[in-house]
């Protein structure tokens, strides 16, 4: 080595361009991964104009621009690809067009937009307004002037159908389930006739005719809504779409910014907030949200006091030897292992062994069918509390290795006895230790989907955990998880190019809810910190 | 040396420079203790007066610390410890079967080398010894506070901010902090393991004025480094060497006039 270069080895310099190098090269990851969420995900809501396509022998095709590529092997030709929707009419969602056959494009100010509860988008030019087979608008104008006025009472009438579907016909589906029930728990004794019996089956008469009378006033409903609406779409086809379906009708050539704005937001409130369309390709995702915040919920729950008690044990009361030390080493490995195989073990132990136990003590009566010895939100949480317990148990031991030994002296020389150490002064001055190992598993419990999927994740549950029936909380129903949704959606869905922008609004979503939990338990570490002034344990 | 010496003050005129004749409070009893197999303590006899200083001096690892942790059993909490001989304290052995180690600790408090505060409240730091013996009403325990932080000379300083962090005092208030908690519980005996060594000289000054003060009430045991503030704070003085106890007696007889050759070479700088 010359002297120089020796020089510079030994000025460091050297290693403080690699450690820096270093950083600066994951950071430029984690923003690259970041930036390509973000761009991917956050224009999907935004209402973009609707181009049509002239092409050289006389066709139109009107779309959405998704992108533009070289044609393989095209000799420097390129082609773009358009959204047309319309599936119902033409069967594809998308039509790749080589630009050297466009010979005009221009944004036609009458296209509309419409996304409606089945089939995907609808994109053409309104014809006419009808109401009972009579024509009440035509035109694109007055058709549009006609459908801004309808739909808001169409939107309410959709509303109260809904109501009534998940409301009082669920209801009176609870209540003759729990009839049925009852009456196969009777059977069960031997009893088949009788007073009881008789009782249970007039109920369920009654409930009958409720049912009979809600369907009767369902089809009243559906029956009054008579309106519809004639699209022209490009090649010549007309749909005719009955106003109950369309959801909503945007014109976006002629939008200005500040309505595509409005517009924008109105979307993705929407998504956060309403339930999944067609196979979870359109609208919202609110199911999977709740489903999982609630799972790391009873997760955290579940994890943090198993977790504390056995880092307790561990550290303040067993006797430090070979023992403790080769336990605290499979601990550590614990962590390690496959996230898949704690899911085989939830499904081995939670599902079949210890819900099938449940099942046969409490809920004999609706066997066949399992209760609680399937998959559920329960037995997801608690799969994934066993794979998180060695993240809490190592940050506790950690905090409780780092509080000075004079601090437990101090109670103990008071006269305190060694509960009262641990309780008073011990719990308290770890606190902020716990917090941060219970961070740590959340962070690592809402992003896990492999368990999930073998224990009590499902596509589309019918239903959330928590509702208005009796108890309340459901925790033996399966769920939807955002984790898993996006596998679902990106790589399960019929329609995998029309839903890839949902995969990384999904994704987005998904970090933004780990990054919210995250501040949340950060927040609250903080607190405790200032209160008791500690150092960063 | 001599000049320094006669800093001593409020030496009992009653007590004879041959040995201890007041009133003990604690009597130690041909005490040995080992860690293991090593030796720590080897055969200590002596009483320690009621309402008095009493300070051990010696250079590190001579065992005072250890000989002063045997008197409310914080060496129980060291594994493989064994003791013989006996220690009472108000005339009851303090290893007696039917005597609850809390119960000793509650009679004998302690004040620790490093200051300990909790990572509570002020308030809490000293409340935390009485909620311990069931002290519950706010008014009680307010008042034990006031009470115990005006006589750690510390009230004056904090009673503005006792809902504040007791880490956010300075090392000196910290180590009063620590005394107002230990004598929180009014103790017989208030043991202190160095209390001055982390301190800065205004600070180690008030804490032993405060010595002198609490002396009226309390029976004080010292463990120091520092052989000026054994002369200063104590009325007897025991000096500890390999375990062993030397010699003690009256602290300006222990430093005018020792009897021990070792003694003499230690106050006299010559070791240690």
């Amino acid at each position: 080595m010359s002297s120089r270069a020796r020089q510079l080895w030994h000025s460091g310099e050297p290693f403080i361009w690699l450690t820096g190098g270093a950083l600066a090269f994951a950071l430029v990851l984690v923003l690259g991964l970041l930036g390509l969420i973000v761009a991917n995900g956050l224009g999907f809501f935004w209402p973009s104009d609707v181009v049509r396509l002239t092409l050289t022998d006389g066709r139109t095709v009107s779309g959405l621009l998704v992108e533009r590529e070289a044609i393989p092997e095209g000799a420097g030709r390129n082609r773009v690809k358009l959204k047309v929707a319309n599936r119902d009419l033409y069967g594809a969602d998308f039509q790749w067009v080589d630009e050297a056959v466009i010979a005009r494009r221009d944004h036609p100010r009458d296209v509309v937009v419409m996304e409606r509860t089945e089939w995907g988008l609808l994109i053409g030019t309104i014809k006419e307004v009808r109401d009972g087979g009579r024509i009440v608008a035509s035109g694109a104008e007055q058709g549009l002037a006609e459908l801004e006025r309808r739909l808001p009472g169409v939107a309410l009438a959709r509303r109260e159908i809904k109501r009534i579907e998940k409301g009082e016909v669920g209801a009176i589906n609870h209540a003759q389930e729990k009839i049925r029930l009852g009456l196969r728990r009777l059977s069960l004794r031997g009893v088949t006739s009788g007073p009881a019996v008789d009782s249970l089956q007039r109920e369920m008469a009654v409930l009958q005719a409720q049912y009979t009378a809600e369907e009767a006033r369902l089809v009243d409903l559906r029956g009054r809504q008579t309106a519809s609406v004639v699209v022209a779409a490009d090649g010549g086809r007309e749909k005719d779409l009955p106003l109950l379906q369309v959801l909503r009708v945007d014109s976006p050539n002629a939008m200005s910014l500040a309505a595509k704005s409005v517009r924008y937001l109105a979307r993705v409130l929407e998504f956060v907030w309403s339930d999944p369309r067609e196979s979870n390709t359109e609208g919202g995702v609110f199911p999977a949200i709740f489903g999982t915040v609630m799972m790391v919920l009873i997760m955290s729950v579940m994890v943090a006091p198993l977790g504390v008690l056995a880092a307790f044990y561990l550290r303040e009361y067993a006797r430090q030897g070979t023992f403790v030390s080769a336990v605290r080493i499979a601990v550590n490995n614990l962590a390690g292992v496959p996230s898949i195989v704690f899911g085989v073990f939830g499904v081995g132990f939670f599902i079949y062994f210890v819900g099938g136990t449940i099942d046969r003590l409490f809920f004999s009566e609706s066997l066949p069918s399992p209760t609680f010895g399937t998959g559920g939100i329960l037995w997801a949480s608690l799969t994934l509390a066993l794979l998180t317990v060695p993240v809490v148990i190592v940050a506790t031991e950690e905090g409780l290795a780092a509080i000075p030994r004079g601090m437990r002296e101090a109670s103990l020389a008071l006269g305190a006895t060694k509960l009262e150490t641990t309780l008073r002064v011990v719990l308290p001055a770890v606190m902020p230790s716990i917090l941060t190992g219970l961070i740590l598993a959340m962070a690592r419990a809402a992003g896990e989907v492999a368990p999930l999927m073998i224990t009590g994740v499902v596509k589309l549950a019918p239903a959330l955990p928590v509702d208005g029936f009796w108890p309340f909380v459901h925790l033996d129903r399966k769920f939807m998880h955002l984790g898993f949704h996006i596998y679902d959606v990106g790589f399960q869905s019929p329609n995998v190019d029309a839903a890839r922008p949902m995969v990384f609004v999904t994704t987005l979503l998904l970090l933004a809810i780990v990054v919210l939990l995250n501040l949340f338990a950060i927040g609250l570490r903080n607190r405790l910190r200032r209160k008791y002034a500690m150092s960063a344990v | 040396m001599s000049t320094r010496i006669h800093v001593a003050a409020n030496l009992n005129p009653q007590a004879s420079a041959a040995g201890i004749m007041e009133m003990p409070m604690v009597e130690i009893d041909h005490v040995s203790l080992w860690y293991g197999e090593k030796q720590a303590l080897k055969d200590i006899s002596m009483s320690v007066p009621k309402h008095r200083v009493t300070a051990y001096i010696g250079p590190s690892g001579c065992g005072k610390t250890t000989l002063l942790r045997c008197l409310n059993r914080m060496n129980d909490l060291v594994d493989g410890v064994r003791m013989s001989g006996q220690i009472r304290i108000g005339g009851v052995d303090i290893h007696d079967p039917t005597l609850d180690v809390t119960e000793l600790r509650k009679r004998v408090g302690m004040v620790f080398q490093k200051s300990n505060p909790f990572p509570k409240s002020i308030f809490e730091n000293v409340a935390y010894g009485p909620r311990i013996l069931g002290v519950g009403g706010r008014n009680d325990l307010e008042a034990v506070v006031e009470r115990s932080l005006r006589g750690a000379a510390l009230w004056d300083e904090v009673d503005d901010r006792l809902n504040e962090s007791a880490l956010g005092l300075s090392g000196g208030q910290q180590q009063r902090l620590c005394i107002a908690r230990a004598i929180a519980v009014e103790p017989d005996v208030l043991l202190m393991d160095e209390p001055c060594s982390a301190l800065d000289p205004i600070a180690t000054a008030k804490v032993e004025e405060l010595m002198l003060e609490l002396k009226n009430s309390y029976t004080i045991v010292i463990v120091t480094h520092n052989m000026q503030q054994a002369a200063r704070v104590s009325d007897y003085t025991g000096f500890m060497l390999l375990g062993e106890l030397v010699e003690v007696g009256v602290t300006r007889g222990l430093f005018t006039n020792p009897h021990d050759k070792r003694t003499e070479d230690y106050i006299t700088g010559r070791f240690g």
